[in-house]
C-alpha cells in the first residue's frame, strides 16, 4: 500500500510542531522516522495514522484521501502500535490481540470463525500463542510489546505505524521486536531513536529536526557525521560493513576528555589535596585514570582523521 | 470454541438472568414489615397480569401490587441503571473510581430536578426527570472541564467530581432552604438521601423504559468500549469513532442517573462497586460485563430496599445509607486490592 503525505502542517497554540512535510512511500517499504526528542515524530506518525487531522496538507493511502475514509475502513487498511499502551484491566493476552479483530465486528456481526484464526496466527506469529491465557500484567515489557504488535497484526492491515516500539525494552528484545516486524512484509513506518536500528532495519531514513524533514535517504545516505551532528548535536563515526550497511559509533563530546587532562594539573600542591588524596594509592588512581583516557582521546582523534 | 454451545448459551443465560430478576422481585413483594407468602404474591400478579381470578384478601393484595411491587420493579431498574453507568464511565475514563455519585452526575442531576420542582423553572417545559438531566450533563460537562484545567492523569477527574458534588449539593440546598415550604423542605431532603417510599406503578413507565434503553445503548457500544481498554488514542486506531462514543455514552449515563435520581434521589456506592463486583465474576469483555453488572446491580439494589423496611421495625431507611452501609466496605477492599496488584 502506498501512503503519501503533502506539505503536511500541525501546530499548537500558535507554535508549529511540523510543517511543511512531503513524504512518497512505497509498498512494502520499511521507513525508519529519526530525529531528536520533540522533532515532531509522533505528531507526524499520528497525522499518517489519521488519528490527527493535519493543520494544513493531507495524506493520501492509494490516492485516496485519508479524510475521506471512515475510522472503521481505516483501522482495516492500517494499524497503530504506540508507546508503550497500559492497561489496568485484568485482560489475559489473547484477549488484547482479539481487540486487533474490532475494525470487522459490529454490534450486529457476531464473533466468528476467521477471527479465532486471525488471532491465533497472529498470537503464533508474534510467538506469544503458549502464553495466551496469561494475564497482561504478569507480562514483561517485551511481551506486552510483542501482543501489541500482534493486536495490531490481527487487524490485517497493509500499512503498519509504529511509534518508538522499542522503548524500555533490552537489545535483544529491541532488535527481535524490529526483526518481526520486518519479517511481515508490510509496509512500515517506524519512529526510531535508536539510529543502528534504524540503519539495520529500514530501506529509507525520513530524518526530523524541529518539525520540518530535513532528510530522506537510504541509511548510508542519511547517516553522515555531518547529518548526526547537525541535528542530534553529537559527533559520530559512520562506517560500513561489508554489505554495505552503515553503522555509526558515537564519539564523547570533546570538552569533558579536556576537563580530565586538566584534572592532573588541578592540584599542583599536594598541600592542597585531603589527606586520603595525598597517599600514594590515590595519586596512582589518578595517574592510570589520566592514561586511559588520554589513550581514548587519541584513538578517538586516529578514528576522526580516518573518516 | 463450540459454536453450538454459544448458539444455545445466550438465550439460555438470559433466561437464567430473567429468572433470578423475577425471584428477587418476588422477595421484595413478599418480604416486609408484614410477610406475605409467595404464593400470594404469585397468585397477584396472576389476577393483576393475566386476569386470574384468585381469590385473595384485597389487603395483602394491594400491599404487594399498589406498594412493594411497583417499589421493587423500580429499584431494580434503578440499580440496573446505576451499576451499567458506573461500568461505562470506568470504562471510557479508564477510572476504576468513576461512578455517576463520584463525579458529580447524581448531585447535578438532584439540583436540576430541585430547581424544576421548587422553583418552577421552565415551569410547563420541563417535567422533573427533563430537569435531572439537564442538571446531570451540565454537571459532567462542569467537572470534565475542571479536570482538563487541572490536568490530565487518573485522579484530576475524581477531585472534579469531589468539587463539583459539593458545588451542586450546596446548590441544591440553597434552593430548598431558600425557596421552599417546610413540608417541601422535609420532602426533598428524605429524598436526597435516596428514598423509595413515594414510588407507585406511574414511576415503572420511566424507570424501566430509561434502564432497557440505557443497556440498549450500551451493549451496542460493548466492542467500543473493550476498545478503550488501552485509552482514547488506541480505540481510535482501533476504527473506534471515539468522540461519537464519548457524546453518546456519557449523554446515555446522564440520562439513566437522571431518571433514577428523579424518582429516587441519589443513590451512591451502587455504581462504583458494582462494576468491579461483576468484574470479578465474568471479566472485562462488556457483551458479558454490561448485562451482569445490570443484574448484579437489580438485585443488590432490591436487596437493599428489602432490608432499609426491615432493619428497624417500624422505619424505614433512606436505601443510600444501606447502600453505603455495604458499599464503603467492599470498597475499601477494592482499593486494597488495587494497591496490591503490581
Amino acid at each position: 500500500m502506498r501512503i503519501s503525505a503533502h506539505d503536511l502542517a500541525w501546530s499548537v497554540g500558535g507554535i508549529s510542531i511540523v510543517r511543511d512535510i512531503s513524504l512518497e512511500i512505497a509498498s512494502g517499504e520499511f521507513i525508519g522516522i529519526i530525529g531528536p526528542n520533540g522533532s515532531g515524530k509522533s505528531t507526524l506518525l499520528s497525522m499518517l495514522a489519521g488519528l490527527r487531522r493535519p493543520d494544513g496538507g493531507a495524506v493520501t493511502i492509494d490516492d485516496v484521501a485519508l479524510a475521506t475514509l471512515s475510522r472503521r475502513a481505516l483501522a482495516q487498511k492500517l494499524a497503530f502500535v504506540e508507546q508503550q499502551a497500559e492497561t489496568t484491566e485484568r485482560m489475559t493476552a489473547r484477549q488484547v490481540v482479539e481487540l486487533g479483530r474490532t475494525p470487522y465486528l459490529g454490534p450486529l456481526s457476531p464473533w466468528a470463525a476467521h477471527d479465532d484464526a486471525m488471532v491465533r496466527n497472529a498470537l503464533e506469529n508474534v510467538d506469544m500463542a503458549d502464553k495466551a491465557g496469561r494475564f497482561w500484567h504478569s507480562l514483561s515489557g517485551g511481551e506486552r510489546q510483542r501482543l501489541h504488535i500482534a493486536r495490531a497484526l490481527a487487524q490485517e492491515p497493509r500499512l503498519l505505524l509504529l511509534d518508538e516500539p522499542t522503548n524500555h525494552l533490552d537489545i535483544g528484545h529491541q532488535i527481535g521486536l524490529l526483526d518481526l516486524v520486518r519479517r511481515q512484509g508490510l509496509t512500515v513506518i517506524a519512529a526510531l531513536h535508536d539510529l543502528n536500528h534504524a540503519a539495520m532495519f529500514c530501506d529509507r531514513i525520513a530524518v526530523l529536526d524541529r518539525g520540518r524533514l530535513v532528510a530522506i535517504g537510504t541509511p548510508a545516505d542519511v547517516l553522515t557525521p555531518d547529518c548526526i551532528r547537525a541535528v542530534f548535536g553529537v559527533e559520530a563515526a559512520v562506517s560500513a560493513d561489508e554489505v554495505g550497511r552503515c553503522h555509526i559509533r558515537f564519539l564523547p563530546p570533546s570538552h569533558p576528555i579536556k576537563d580530565r587532562h586538566d584534572n592532573q594539573n588541578r592540584f599542583p600542591d599536594d598541600s592542597r589535596l585531603p589527606a586520603a588524596e595525598r597517599s600514594g594509592a590515590g595519586r596512582d588512581l589518578r595517574g592510570e585514570d589520566a592514561q586511559s583516557w588520554g589513550e581514548g582521546n587519541d584513538g578517538v582523534r586516529a578514528r576522526l582523521s580516518r573518516t | 470454541m463450540n459454536r453450538t454451545l454459544t448458539r444455545y448459551a445466550v438465550p439460555g443465560a438470559a433466561f437464567a438472568a430473567l429468572g433470578i430478576v423475577v425471584l428477587a422481585l418476588m422477595a421484595g413483594a413478599a418480604i416486609g414489615e408484614t410477610a406475605i407468602p409467595f404464593d400470594v404474591v404469585a397468585k397477584t400478579v396472576a389476577n393483576r397480569l393475566f386476569g386470574a381470578a384468585y381469590a385473595l384478601e384485597p389487603l395483602d393484595e394491594g400491599i404487594v401490587w399498589s406498594y412493594r411491587l411497583s417499589r421493587a420493579v423500580v429499584a431494580a431498574c434503578c440499580g440496573a441503571a446505576l451499576a451499567l453507568s458506573g461500568t461505562v464511565l470506568q470504562a471510557l475514563l479508564r477510572n476504576p473510581l468513576a461512578d455517576p455519585y463520584i463525579l458529580g452526575i447524581s448531585a447535578g442531576a438532584s439540583t436540576g430536578a430541585v430547581a424544576v420542582a421548587i422553583l418552577g423553572i421552565g415551569a410547563g417545559l420541563f417535567t422533573l426527570p427533563a430537569g435531572a438531566f439537564i442538571g446531570a450533563l451540565v454537571a459532567f460537562a462542569l467537572v470534565t472541564l475542571l479536570a482538563a484545567r487541572a490536568g490530565r492523569g487518573n485522579s484530576a477527574i475524581i477531585l472534579a467530581g469531589i468539587a463539583g458534588s459539593q458545588l451542586f449539593n450546596a446548590m441544591t440546598s440553597f434552593i430548598v432552604t431558600k425557596a421552599a415550604n417546610a413540608e417541601q423542605a422535609r420532602g426533598i431532603m428524605f429524598w436526597l438521601l435516596g428514598n423509595l417510599s413515594g414510588i407507585r406503578w406511574p414511576d415503572v413507565w420511566l424507570a424501566l423504559p430509561a434502564m432497557l434503553a440505557g443497556l440498549g445503548v450500551c451493549l451496542w457500544y460493548a466492542r467500543a468500549l473493550d476498545a478503550f481498554a488501552f485509552g482514547a488514542e488506541s480505540a481510535a486506531a482501533l476504527g473506534i469513532p471515539v468522540r461519537r462514543v464519548y457524546v453518546v455514552l456519557i449523554g446515555t449515563c446522564a440520562m439513566m442517573t437522571a431518571a433514577m435520581v428523579s424518582l429516587v434521589g441519589s443513590i451512591g456506592f451502587i455504581g462504583l462497586v458494582i462494576p468491579h463486583a461483576a468484574r470479578m465474576l465474568v471479566g472485562v469483555r462488556h457483551g458479558l460485563l454490561l448485562p451482569v453488572a445490570a443484574l448484579v446491580g437489580a438485585v443488590f439494589m432490591i436487596g437493599a430496599d428489602i432490608l432499609s423496611r426491615i432493619v428497624v421495625p417500624g422505619q424505614v431507611l433512606p436505601i443510600g445509607v444501606i447502600t453505603a452501609l455495604f458499599g464503603a466496605p467492599a470498597f475499601a477492599l477494592l482499593l486494597g486490592q488495587k494497591g496490591a496488584r503490581p
